[in-house]
């Protein structure tokens, strides 16, 4: 089983945009692992013909019909708005990417 | 995260040199809005122009407890497409979460799929413009949501680089979208950027057809990312690829390509290599810029979308739909190819100046083919280049040109007042038979009126005349001339011929 090092935590908490501090990185290393052992026993009973699922429930083909429901208004969509501007969300400077 | 160019400045190499000495593979992404009344995951309506933030729900949104619920037409649309471009329907397969950080999806992710697409291993052939066919294979063809629309304020030309902040409305947010993915286009050669372009113009007819999108390229409905590589042979493996993002006009998409392979192959003669990125394409300048490195930004950790079930179409459903797609164009080019009697050339003429629905639409409205054609691929194209707008946008209906070419088969008018009359359809005037009548431009036929135009004619000119009694019938024109004039070129010539032929007592 593969073990999450410091780097894998450091990279991942990157990329859900997450500060740490080393400290916590140290500890979610190790915890990671725990975790991980832990799930790892699933995959000593889920042999190669229970198929992987992302539902509990077997269950497909959940529609809804294309008709217009209802919507919020502006004021609405904005009301959870920390700021808004023109009728749209303002939001910080976005940084580094185009 | 932007990368700097190399520091090395690279001189993009001739296009005809870089064709000769290296052979360009393409890879397409192309990203259709369907046109259905609602998004794909809410009932927020699908509109293109809408008060900002209007066009929301909670889901649009991704407020927290909100959850979506998979639009079936949306499903439905998809299917068709991949039906139409020869693609396998998946028995089952399921929505994913495409996670990144970025405020034009509130949620931080995109429902979107990834290993298990609604349509995948497809083809479709592409015409170029002198009939040669290339076939493209389709990897696959799968179902996501469009994001907002992102504003920046505070920079100079509302580009983020300066920006002070950002705008967001998520009216499009959760739009229905397919895109559709090419397998690697080898052996275009020096073609490729055409081949690009025509496969995109391929799909969007075919959306078209299908009535799945308006697929307006400059409303932003079909949007192609290009991939393109270079490798020294059709022998060698694939190439690094740059990927050049968002390039929304055909003739941007040649260009874009055209610019890629000058200037990777110009990275290569400098001994560098191809840094696998994504890359902005100008309009100003035909060229690209530096993204951002393709590595790290596709560290997307999907998921399977844990809010949705797996969308299963029945092979029945399946079936259905397919009995239930319309012609496509390349069997309604065929079909109408035979039916109007064109050349292979003039049939391509007609394609490529846009003019194919117009002559139909003509046609049904009881304009012979040739005709029709003689209308919107002459007078009506020039005008239409003249005034830099496409034939459909000029103010002239297929059935107005087949009710002037009707005048003109009646008699009532002749060719050149049919043009006259065309000229003040085009100004609003009215319809042709209309501005026929109101302005008095019925050919001429009333003899009493022609002969006394010809009695004056043959008096003014005693030479011609005596000419014509000579055994110079040719030299009737002359006299056609003054009496054509005379008559405001309303006069049927022929008419004009008999009168003076028989006072003359020649034949």
């Amino acid at each position: 089983m593969p073990s999450i090092g410091r780097d894998d935590v450091a990279r991942l908490a990157d990329l859900a945009r997450i500060q740490l501090t080393d400290e916590e990185v140290d500890r979610l290393a190790g915890e990671f692992d725990a975790i991980i052992d832990a799930v790892a026993s699933v995959s000593e009973v889920a042999t190669a013909d229970v198929p992987a699922t992302s539902h509990p429930i077997p269950m497909t083909n959940v529609f809804r019909e294309d008709v217009v429901g209802q919507t919020l208004t502006q004021e609405q969509a904005l009301s959870g708005a920390p700021e808004a501007e023109d009728g749209r969300f303002a939001v910080p400077q976005i940084l580094g990417e185009e | 995260m932007s990368t700097a160019e190399p520091t090395t400045p690279i001189v993009p190499v001739d296009y005809d040199e870089a064709i000769a000495r290296f052979d360009p593979v393409l890879g397409i992404e192309v990203h259709v809005e369907l046109g259905t009344d609602t998004k794909m995951f809410d009932g927020a309506p699908n509109v293109f122009a809408a008060e900002p933030n209007a066009a929301v729900t909670p889901t649009s949104l991704g407020l927290p407890g909100a959850l979506p619920v998979v639009n079936r037409t949306a499903v439905e649309h998809a299917i068709k497409i991949g039906l139409a471009l020869n693609c396998q329907i998946a028995e089952s397969c399921r929505f994913a979460r495409k996670q990144y950080f970025y405020p034009d999806l509130a949620k931080n992710f995109q429902t979107s799929q990834y290993d298990e697409p609604i349509a995948f291993d497809g083809w479709v052939d592409v015409e170029l413009e002198d009939g040669e066919v290339v076939r493209v294979e389709i990897e696959r063809a799968h179902m996501e949501e469009d994001a907002g629309k992102n504003t920046h304020v505070g920079g100079s030309t509302g580009r983020i680089h300066g920006a002070t902040h950002s705008q967001v409305d998520y009216n499009r947010a959760g739009v229905p979208l397919v895109e559709i993915v090419t397998k690697p286009i080898p052996d275009t050669g020096g073609r490729a950027p055409e081949v690009a372009a025509a496969y995109v113009r391929t799909l969007r007819d075919i959306f078209r057809a299908l009535e799945v999108s308006e697929a307006r390229m400059e409303q932003g409905n079909v949007r192609a990312d290009v991939n393109v590589s270079l490798r020294p042979t059709r022998q060698d493996p694939l190439g690094t690829r740059t990927e050049t993002k968002n390039v929304n006009s055909f003739r941007s998409i040649d260009r874009a390509v055209r610019f890629e392979i000058s200037r990777q192959a110009g990275v290569l003669d400098a001994g560098q290599e191809v840094v696998q990125e994504t890359r902005h394409f100008h309009e100003d300048t035909g060229g690209t810029s530096s993204g951002r490195p393709k590595s790290d930004a596709e560290d997307y950790r999907y998921f399977p979308e844990p809010d949705l079930v797996p969308v299963a179409p029945s092979r029945e459903w399946v079936e259905q739909l397919r009995a239930s797609l319309p012609e496509l164009p390349a069997a309604r080019r065929r079909r109408l190819l035979g039916e109007w009697g064109f050349s292979d050339l003039e049939m391509r003429d007609v394609i490529n100046a846009g003019a194919l629905d117009q002559i139909e639409a003509s046609v049904a409205a009881g304009a012979s083919a040739q005709s029709a054609r003689k209308w919107w691929m002459g007078e009506l194209a020039r005008t239409a280049r003249e005034q830099d707008v496409e034939l459909t946008q000029l103010a002239v209906t297929p059935g107005q040109i087949a009710e002037l070419q009707g005048l003109v088969d009646e008699g009532k008018i002749n060719d050149k007042i049919a043009k006259q009359v065309l000229v003040k359809v085009l100004e609003g005037q009215g319809d042709p038979a209309a501005i026929v009548e109101q302005e008095g431009l019925a050919v001429v036929s009333d003899d009493s009126v022609l002969t006394s135009a010809v009695d004056q004619a043959i008096a003014d000119n005693p030479d011609v005349v005596a000419k014509i009694q000579g055994g110079k019938v040719k030299a009737i024109g002359a006299l056609i001339g003054p009496i054509m004039k005379a008559t405001r070129g309303q006069a049927d010539a022929g008419k004009v011929r008999e009168i003076i032929m028989d006072k003359l007592g020649v034949s």
